[in-house]
């Protein structure tokens, strides 16, 4: 569903991502992991289309056609779902409303006609008990006056009602309390199927106690340097990064 | 600056949907301003004498004034000489009785303003009268009105029609030595609505007024009176375009209006003057004084502007609460795109006890506009109790544009609790970022942002005008946001 190809990218002249490649498949979980300015949010950002970043290098296939080509709204309406890791505010329009008007787009997108009021009620009420919603926060300006744990898992609501392809978690467990995290991962956890791919950005390993992902990739300076199974994110967390820097010293020097 | 905002800015610089003109031969006076030319007015007009001597004292205490320069605005000085005092489209010198009789061109004019004078046609709930430069060439609706004993019809047939009436109220609340403006307008003011509810009598549709400027060099001044006696309830509607013209024409309009006890006058504006073009060429100069008083107890005056057209914005509707438990409003948004530039606001005079006044204002600044709130609270030492509270938000697009706020309060008497409130915001590359990410493309988000920043100002607009009010928004918005 998503091949990433020797990815560079720079913000400000400066590179940050340095010939990544990544891919991922529908229904798998990926987790990406890495010591802070190694580049996880940058590729985020990269995916999602942030003009800031300058892609110099690479190919970014997504479902058959090249992201790169495409704006960030053509992007998201394709199916690309971004879980901010600060979700903006945006006062004097409800979550509702918001929301409502992202499903209508993407479904114009896609030739659909508007959802009936009926249907998309109902739609939000399903979604809304998914992530233990307060309904008032609905009617509420976006994220405004939300606590952090509101705004992730209103970012999840989101990502539940959009119904992406492709779901990015940019280090959605920060700031959380282990009873919003738990509440997050049971929520992206309903909504993992066979047509769903989801990449992790994450610092830490508790959420991927929740999420259980299929395969760790650690990021360190705009690459990934190894990738594994599930058990690799318990070694980083044992052991940190430095025992993989350790490694790539070794096959350097031998 | 990123790819969107640019493409804001090139929105906001479109072309304004109204600049045409219509093709009609005019009755003009040959341009300049002297006592001549304000007895020719009246003689136009054919008005009683009273009338006229009360326009040449205007006209000369006009001329002992100076053009205020305190607010927040750059323009050339204007050449009063250089202006068409009066123009009037030649088929209706004479009002019609019946639309049959109107001039094909004007009702086309109309039309494609949206404004549909055929009755039939029309949605049910609103009345409407409307001003062509000088004079009103129709007003819909008198007669199911006139069964309840509502007046509602143009300034000069009032004047000719109800005189008392006229003579009784006019310049009761903004007195012609007012100010600069107010004192120009009482001289020439050439036409206008006026507004009469009788007692106890609620309005059953809205009232509405449509202000077009169509002949080159003129300038409109004109002049509504709206009284509201006790118990009697109206919603009054105005909006207002012109042709695009590279030349500035001048707008001096007076908007009185008068509630009586427990009466209640809603008063809605969708400006939408032509703006001028990017570079300022051109464009409507708007200086207006407006004003409410609330001279019975419990009466309520509220004014809901939306403000998106001329070059020049130069407004402060304001309420004088004078009864007791009276309660004035000022709901405003403004929105400044391109070279316009606008100093806008009110003034709540509480002078009556137990009287309450709320102020929202919402600018909205884009290109390279200039965009001012300017607001009065003021309370007299006999009024106890008063409350007030006031809002001030501002909302920046890009970095070229300004929003400033110079909130007045002046508190005679230590019961009075005074709020104020101000906050200023800009549209952020991370607001816009996000609304991308969920499918919404630049224009879509800055006209859901700007939407959510006016919503507590469009909620009290009647229905009909904030549906319109919210696209004029978006309109205006299209190209000058990201």
């Amino acid at each position: 569903m998503l091949s990433i190809k020797n990815i560079h990218a720079s913000i400000e002249g400066k590179e940050i991502l340095k010939g990544l490649s990544l891919d991922v498949k529908a229904g798998e979980v990926h987790a990406i992991m890495g010591p802070n300015g190694s580049g996880k949010s940058t590729l985020a950002s990269v995916l999602a289309g942030r003009e800031e970043y300058e892609v110099t290098e690479g190919t970014i296939d997504f479902g058959g056609k090249e992201l790169l080509e495409l704006s960030p709204e053509e992007r998201a309406k394709e199916g690309l779902f971004l879980a901010f890791q600060y979700p903006v505010e945006i006062p004097g329009v409800s979550t509702t409303n918001f929301i409502k008007a992202a499903l209508n787009e993407k479904r114009k997108y896609q030739g659909l006609e508007p959802l009936d009021a009926a249907s998309f009620l109902k739609l939000l009420k399903e979604k809304a008990a998914l992530l233990e919603l307060d309904k008032s926060l609905l009617s509420r300006s976006l994220n405004e006056g939300f606590s952090g744990g509101e705004k992730k898992r209103n970012e999840i609501f989101q990502m539940a009602v959009l119904d992406p392809k492709l779901t990015i978690l940019d280090e959605t467990d920060s700031g959380l309390d282990i009873d919003a995290l738990r509440i997050v991962a049971k929520g992206v956890n309903t909504l993992r199927n066979e047509s769903h791919a989801i990449i992790v950005i994450t610092h830490y390993q508790r959420l991927l106690n929740y999420l259980q992902p299929d395969f760790v990739h650690v990021l360190m300076n705009g690459r990934i340097v190894k990738s594994g199974g599930k058990e690799l994110a318990l070694e980083l967390e044992e052991k940190g990064y430095d025992f993989i820097k350790e490694e790539m010293q070794e096959s350097l020097t031998a | 600056m990123s790819d969107e905002m640019q493409l804001l800015e090139e929105r906001v610089n479109r072309e304004y949907e109204f600049g045409f003109t219509t093709d009609i031969e005019t009755d003009t006076i040959p341009k300049g301003l002297s006592e001549d030319v304000v007895r020719l007015i009246s003689k136009k007009k054919n008005e009683p004498e009273w009338l006229l001597e009360w326009r040449l004292k205007a006209f000369r205490h006009w001329q002992t004034l100076k053009m205020p320069k305190w607010a927040h605005l750059k323009y050339p000085e204007i050449d009063f000489q250089d202006i068409i005092y009066y123009a009037a489209p030649k088929t209706s010198k004479v009002k019609p009785d019946s639309l049959d009789e109107v001039d094909p061109e004007l009702l086309k004019t109309f039309e494609k303003l949206g404004i549909s004078l055929k009755e039939q046609k029309r949605l049910t709930g609103v009345a409407v009268d409307v001003v062509m430069d000088s004079v009103s060439v129709a007003t819909t609706f008198q007669s199911q009105l006139a069964e309840k004993g509502i007046i509602f019809c143009s300034m000069s047939e009032a004047i000719q029609k109800h005189p008392d009436l006229v003579r009784k109220y006019l310049g009761t609340v903004v007195p012609m030595t007012d100010n600069f403006f107010a004192a120009l307008n009482s001289a020439v003011f050439s036409d206008g609505s006026f507004c009469y509810i009788p007692k106890g009598v609620r309005c059953p549709m809205e009232l509405s007024t449509y202000f077009r400027i169509n002949q080159e060099n003129s300038g409109q001044f004109e002049r509504t009176l709206i009284v509201a006696e006790d118990g009697a309830y109206v919603s009054y509607l105005e909006g207002c375009t012109a042709p695009r013209r590279d030349e500035n024409q001048l707008h001096a309009a007076i908007v009185e209006i008068l509630a009586g006890d427990e009466a209640e006058v809603k008063y809605s504006t969708v400006q939408n003057w032509y703006p001028g073009d990017e570079n300022g060429v051109g464009g409507v100069y708007n200086f207006v004084t407006k004003r409410g008083l609330c001279r019975g107890h419990h009466s309520k005056i509220s004014w809901t502007q939306v403000e998106t057209g001329s070059a020049i914005t130069w407004k402060y509707p304001s309420v004088i609460l004078k009864g007791d438990y009276s309660i004035g409003e000022f709901y405003s948004v403004a929105l400044t795109t391109g070279a316009q530039q606008a100093d806008t606001g009110t003034k709540m005079q509480h002078i009556g006890k137990n009287t309450r006044s709320r102020i929202v204002s919402k600018g909205i600044s884009a290109g390279k506009s200039q965009n001012s709130y300017r607001g009065l609270v003021h309370v007299a030492k006999g009024a106890e109790n008063t409350r007030n509270f006031s809002q001030c938000d501002s909302l920046l697009l890009g970095d070229k544009c300004g929003a400033h706020t110079f909130p007045y309060i002046e508190s005679r008497n230590n019961t009075a609790i005074v709020e104020h409130e101000a906050t200023t915001s800009k549209i952020g590359e991370d607001q816009l970022f996000y609304c991308e990410q969920r499918g919404l493309d630049a224009e879509k988000a800055v006209a859901l942002i700007v939407t959510g920043f006016a919503k507590e100002v469009m909620n009290n607009l009647p229905m009909e005008f904030a549906v319109e009010a919210q696209k004029l928004l978006a309109v205006s918005l299209e190209g000058s946001v990201g």
